[in-house]
């Protein structure tokens, strides 16, 4: 059997991407809604946490009209930044974001809200601005959410499907993560690499999923 | 001198009221802002602190306005010069003793401000420690420590002895009183024990509903109503019962239960559970130390 391992490392490489992605746009937006008293909250939050309910192919059906070169943003990412969005690396970056949104905000929103008021403005009584203490003084004390809003953003990302079918199609090397490989081999009757691909998914799942929870438990001992 | 003059309306529990108070402190003093929970004590020791913003107001500290929404000018809090205590201590859990004293240290503080302030609360042993690991009256101190390490010209103290027993509060209330005598802050404090009023305060200031309604000195603004020859109490009905023509109830003051014979129509109205003021005309107790 002669495996392709594009696959793996094209997913590991979306999940990562992806996940640090999230963290730079996940932690402002968690620290607004942990913060704003605007109206518009709940609409935001609803908004987020659509990819949990929505069927991936929904969510796809609407990013390929956006994405693709008469929508927006396709336009503007295919005449403007000379970069496709449909049925492209890139593309799938951007879907995924949006697909594991709320993975990434919701965990750090519930942990800034459990944090006491009195912290944040201990710290500003003591002269620090909000940029300082939003990283020495609320990070720190929300590790645990921290871990489990990036080990879910990346896990969530790994086992994507209907979305990236959708958007990416089964481009190999630019859009056939693991799943839709897996899919691939099993629709062309090749189930020892389908075997191979998911046995490890499985195993790399289960011992993240393990490692939240070891590292979880002990986070929240040492605080 | 310290002046203070703000106005903002407040939703609270019992509806929308406003505060409106206006008052000035003299430069050291001690004074404590009294009253029931609701009155809008700690939201001005908050708008102080610029943690909250009136509606409008002027506060101006030794000649430096820090705000007046008149003029535009607001101060944040990161530039007024005052050290808080929360009433839930706010220490970092992140950090040890002396690290939550390290985050208040900026370029211009003696760095051996902290050993000095640490050796004084009897906190270097310690001082690697994490807050949560100690007892509440030592988290006290480290919060009321922190809070002098920037030098303020204001220390506020939002209630800082009421999760404390007895014993602890006395041996605080000393300190704090120390604390205030030699580095000649000002100091507002937020309280409702009377005691505590008492020992640590050269000046009251009353609130109800967040309007003034009394400010003096402790003897002066409770000398009216509560020393006299008279004894006041309020306490709540535990329970009401018949007794041939008179009725005996059971009422809890504080921590004490006082039976007292009433007539039927004194007892009229009444059910276990409400509030009542109990008062004695002609009153010669025994006073013993104990």
């Amino acid at each position: 059997m002669n495996l392709d391992w594009q696959p793996l490392w094209l997913t590991f490489k979306l999940a990562g991407i992806t996940t640090f992605l999230l963290l730079l746009l996940g932690l402002p937006l968690a620290w607004w809604l942990a913060h704003t008293r605007s109206r518009v909250k709940p609409i935001v939050e609803a908004i987020i946490s659509l990819p949990i309910v929505l069927p991936p192919s929904v969510m796809g059906f609407y990013l390929l009209l956006a994405f693709s070169p008469t929508g927006f943003p396709g336009s503007f990412f295919s005449d403007v930044l000379n970069v496709p969005l449909v049925f492209s690396f890139t593309g799938l970056v951007v879907g995924s974001v949006i697909y594991s949104l709320p993975f990434m905000v919701q965990p750090l929103q519930a942990g800034l809200e459990s944090l006491p008021n009195s912290l944040t403005e201990a710290s500003y009584t003591l002269g620090r601005s909000k940029t300082e203490t939003l990283f020495r003084v609320l990070l720190p004390n929300i590790r645990p959410a921290l871990l489990t809003g990036t080990v879910l953003s990346f896990a969530h990302t790994i086992g994507e499907f209907g979305l990236v079918l959708m958007i990416g199609g089964n481009i190999p090397g630019e859009t056939r993560v693991v799943s839709i490989a897996i899919y691939h081999e099993v629709e062309s009757l090749n189930y020892g690499s389908a075997h191979v691909y998911s046995l490890v998914l499985l195993v790399l799942s289960f011992l993240i999923l393990l490692t939240v929870y070891l590292v979880n438990k002990r986070l929240v001992k040492t605080l | 001198m310290i002046q203070i003059r703000v106005r903002k309306s407040l939703l609270m529990a019992s509806g929308k009221t406003e505060l409106a108070v206006d008052f000035n402190l003299e430069a050291g003093s001690f004074c404590t802002l009294y009253g029931k929970s609701g009155a809008g004590k700690t939201t001005i020791l908050k708008i102080l602190a610029g943690l909250i913003q009136p509606d409008e107001g002027f506060i101006s500290v030794n000649d430096e306005v820090w705000l007046d929404t008149g003029k535009n000018i607001n101060l944040p809090p990161q530039k007024r010069e005052i050290g808080f205590v929360f009433q839930d201590y706010a220490l970092f859990p992140n950090m040890t003793v002396r690290e939550n004293l390290q985050y208040a240290l900026n370029g211009k503080t003696d760095k051996n401000r902290i050993d000095d302030l640490l050796e004084r609360a009897a906190l270097q042993q310690l001082a690697h420690r994490k807050p949560l690991t100690l007892s509440g009256g030592q988290q006290q101190r480290v919060a009321l420590m922190r809070a002098l390490v920037r030098k303020p010209q204001i220390l506020l103290l939002d209630e800082p002895l009421s999760a404390l027993d007895l014993e602890m509060r006395q041996t605080l209330q000393t300190e704090i009183y120390g604390l205030h005598q030699s580095f000649h802050t000002t100091t507002l404090l937020v309280s409702h024990q009377l005691s505590e009023i008492y020992r640590l305060s050269d000046f009251i200031i009353s609130l109800e509903n967040g309007k003034i309604m009394a400010q003096g000195t402790p003897a002066g603004v409770f000398g009216r109503e509560r020393l006299s020859s008279k004894i006041q109490l309020i306490g709540e009905v535990l329970s009401i019962r018949e007794n041939g023509v008179v009725y005996i109830l059971d009422i809890l003051v504080g921590n004490n239960i006082i039976k007292t014979v009433t007539t039927a129509e004194e007892v009229q109205g009444l059910q276990p559970g409400d509030q009542v003021k109990v008062s004695a005309k002609a009153f010669n107790p025994i006073v013993q130390k104990l």
